[in-house]
């Protein structure tokens, strides 16, 4: 078992025959059981033709139809993207993890607004993606730096998430899954959700939790984890030197009104019981010593 | 993206948004014939820059006559104001709004934000304008009203008597005010905005309901769509290093230390400089090439972090995925190769290629100090900073 993906899941790819779609959508059919996750790919204007043997089909409605694929991965430049997470969402998928970076914030708040009541459940935007390691790989992330095993990775980052990563790797404790959420200010699932899902999943045994600078997303997970989490959770914040009103990259990492800061975040954390390190180079280590009580 | 007071002024009167009658100005001249052809006794005197605070830094004057008007222009006008946002150094006036005064009775606070935790437009209200709003949520958080707004029924006009009664507004001046907020949240959507704030917003004593100041904060990511919003960018707001660095799609911001940083992704950009100060440094910067970044980028991006006259060390990390270790190793050598490297340079390098990278390095024949993790090679930059001072 693992979170939200496993190697039985069927995925649909919105933006597969742009450059951008190419170039992931042949890593990801390369990793672990990906050739036979991969099944269709969503272009009105490409219906009918291939790539890499994959058949594209002029909607997400007529995908799902045609291969029983339940989830779908989104590369849709920015201007078009939100109405492809919103076309996912009509069409009834379980999931949808939308990659693309720089959608303008107001068409996120209609797509998020649209989606209430709706089963699917939305990852990012601007968002690496997740893997259930040696199975499925959903996304942009390096697959070899992932190894399976019992630890849950929650990010906002990319890069930053593939550090904690690789140092787990290192020390020979595998992941159970690793999600990335994304930086931008509305998105879909929070830290607090996937911290749900990884405290109900049987094969996961902690979880790494990695933020940063903006919002109040890490302290509401933090609470959440205080009165509810049977399993140690390890936190790391980035943007302890960054000053307020500067956005740091992501459109959703800024410290303003007097919120956001990461010290704030990490002494919330602490409070709630998380295991916090203010050394990024230090998360696998710290979660290795948790481990070991 | 932001934008001075004035163009801001001019956005709202698009959406019915009330304002005192103003005009912009460069010179002392100018500011004179703007102050006669409003006409008149009372004027007030604005500098113009993208900081707030201006009031409190000497940076907006009341004037009673024209020749107060043109003693205010000349102090005003090529002044470093120096408020709380803008740092020590202060910002150099270039530009002036002089405006018809306006017979004041009360003020109130106006802001609209995106509320991140609801996902939703929030509107923020309160009796306590021309305050600071951080300074009132902190002291007396019952005096800001919150409206959270549906983005498909809109600001509707129960909710906006509610919240301007809540605040004060008299009810003779509730229609009025009904207008202004209708138009705030037009103008913040349409225009794709990530902030708006209206402080201080004026009952007048004829009972008109005025915008005297306006600050927006655009969306960058939406820009694309907003030609008549990006003519307003003022390149002399900015830092020319930031500038500098959006026309190679780097995503730079300067900072007061001596280590210039260059990493692959915004959270591992900001734990890297977390790293560094951790082991007692200080970061020049927060750079971030990007998912793709080609040797020209990271040539760029030295030079960037080069003309920084109180550079002593450069580090860079990297965590290859989508970019390749060699790729980034090769940029690496050219760069410093074009650019004669004149500072100690640490290279952390991981993930995919990774050895190759290192080689490439290695075999460069360059003073390249190779850090073997984050905690290594941080250590390493600090070490290389203090020993080049």
């Amino acid at each position: 078992m693992s979170i939200l993906i496993g190697k039985n899941t069927r995925v649909m790819t919105q933006g597969m025959t742009g450059k951008v779609g190419q170039f992931h959508t042949v890593n990801c059919k390369a990793y672990a059981n990906g050739m036979n996750c991969f099944v269709a790919g969503v272009n009105p204007k490409k219906a009918g033709e291939q790539f890499e043997g994959i058949p594209v089909y002029a909607s997400v409605l007529d995908a799902k139809a045609a291969t029983g694929a339940t989830v779908s991965v989104i590369y849709v430049p920015p201007s078009g993207a939100a109405a492809a997470i919103d076309e996912a969402v009509d069409a009834e998928l379980d999931l949808v993890i939308c990659i693309t970076e720089g959608i303008p914030v107001h068409d996120m708040l209609h797509t998020r607004y649209r989606m209430q009541g709706k089963k699917t459940l939305l990852i990012g935007p601007n968002c690496p993606g997740l893997i259930t390691p040696e199975e499925i790989k959903i996304g942009i992330m390096p697959g070899h730096i992932h190894k399976k095993g019992r630890i849950g990775v929650v990010s906002r980052s990319g890069t930053l998430t593939y550090e904690a990563v690789g140092q787990l790797t290192a020390l020979g404790l595998g992941q159970s899954s690793c999600v990335g959420i994304g930086g931008d200010p509305i998105n879909g699932l929070k830290h607090q959700d996937v911290m749900k899902l990884f405290n109900d999943d049987p094969d996961t045994d902690a979880v790494i939790m990695v933020g940063e600078i903006g919002g109040s997303d890490e302290e509401e997970c933090a609470r959440w984890i205080k009165g509810n989490m049977r399993k140690p959770v390890v936190g790391f914040i980035a943007g302890v030197t960054a000053p307020p009103g500067k956005r740091m990259g992501h459109a959703g990492a800024i410290i303003s009104g007097g919120q956001g800061g990461a010290n704030e975040k990490l002494a919330v954390m602490e409070e709630c019981g998380i295991h916090i390190t203010r050394n990024p180079a230090e998360m696998g280590r710290l979660m290795q010593k948790v481990l070991k009580g | 993206m932001k934008i001075h007071e004035y163009q801001g002024k001019e956005i709202l009167r698009q959406f019915e948004v009330p304002t005192p009658r103003g005009m912009a100005c460069f010179t002392v001249n100018e500011a004179v014939a703007a102050a006669q052809q409003l006409g008149g006794a009372v004027w007030v005197v604005k500098a113009q820059i993208h900081a707030g605070g201006r009031g409190k830094g000497g940076g907006v004057k009341v004037a009673r006559s024209i020749e107060e008007v043109r003693g205010a222009a000349q102090q005003i006008l090529g002044m470093h104001l120096v408020t709380h946002q803008t740092g020590q150094d202060g910002q150099v006036v270039r530009r002036l709004l002089i405006e018809e005064g306006a017979q004041i009775v009360s003020e109130y606070y106006l802001g609209m934000v995106i509320d991140r935790s609801k996902q939703r437009v929030a509107l923020l209200a309160s009796s306590e304008g021309g305050m600071e709003v951080e300074e009132v949520a902190s002291r007396t958080p019952e005096k800001i009203h919150k409206v959270w707004i549906d983005p498909v029924a809109g600001l509707t006009d129960a909710a906006a008597d509610d919240v301007s009664r809540k605040i004060g507004i008299p009810t003779a001046a509730l229609a009025n005010a009904r207008t202004v907020l209708h138009g705030l949240y037009r103008a913040f959507v349409e225009k794709d905005a990530m902030l708006a704030e209206i402080n201080p917003l004026v009952l007048t004593a004829d009972g008109r309901v005025l915008a005297l100041d306006a600050k927006f904060n655009f969306d960058s990511n939406a820009l694309y769509r907003h030609p008549e919003i990006v003519a307003y960018r003022d390149l002399d707001e900015e830092d020319p290093a930031e500038i500098e660095a959006s026309k190679f799609d780097l995503s730079y911001i300067s900072l007061d230390g001596d280590i210039g940083c260059l990493v692959n992704g915004a959270g591992l950009a900001m734990a890297t400089m977390d790293i560094i100060k951790l082991y007692g440094g200080s970061p020049a910067n927060f750079l971030d090439v990007g998912g793709g970044a080609s040797k020209e980028k990271v040539t760029e991006a030295f030079k960037l972090m080069l003309k920084n006259p109180k550079l002593k060390a450069i580090l860079v990390n990297i965590f290859g995925g989508i970019m390749k270790c060699d790729v980034i190793a090769e940029g690496v050598v050219a760069a410093a190769r074009e650019v004669h490297l004149s500072v100690p340079l640490v290279v952390r390098l991981e993930g995919t290629n990774v050895e190759l990278g290192k080689k490439i390095l290695a075999e460069s024949g360059l003073p390249i100090i190779s850090g073997n993790d984050m905690a290594d090679a941080a250590q390493k930059v600090v070490a290389a900073a203090k020993g080049s001072q």
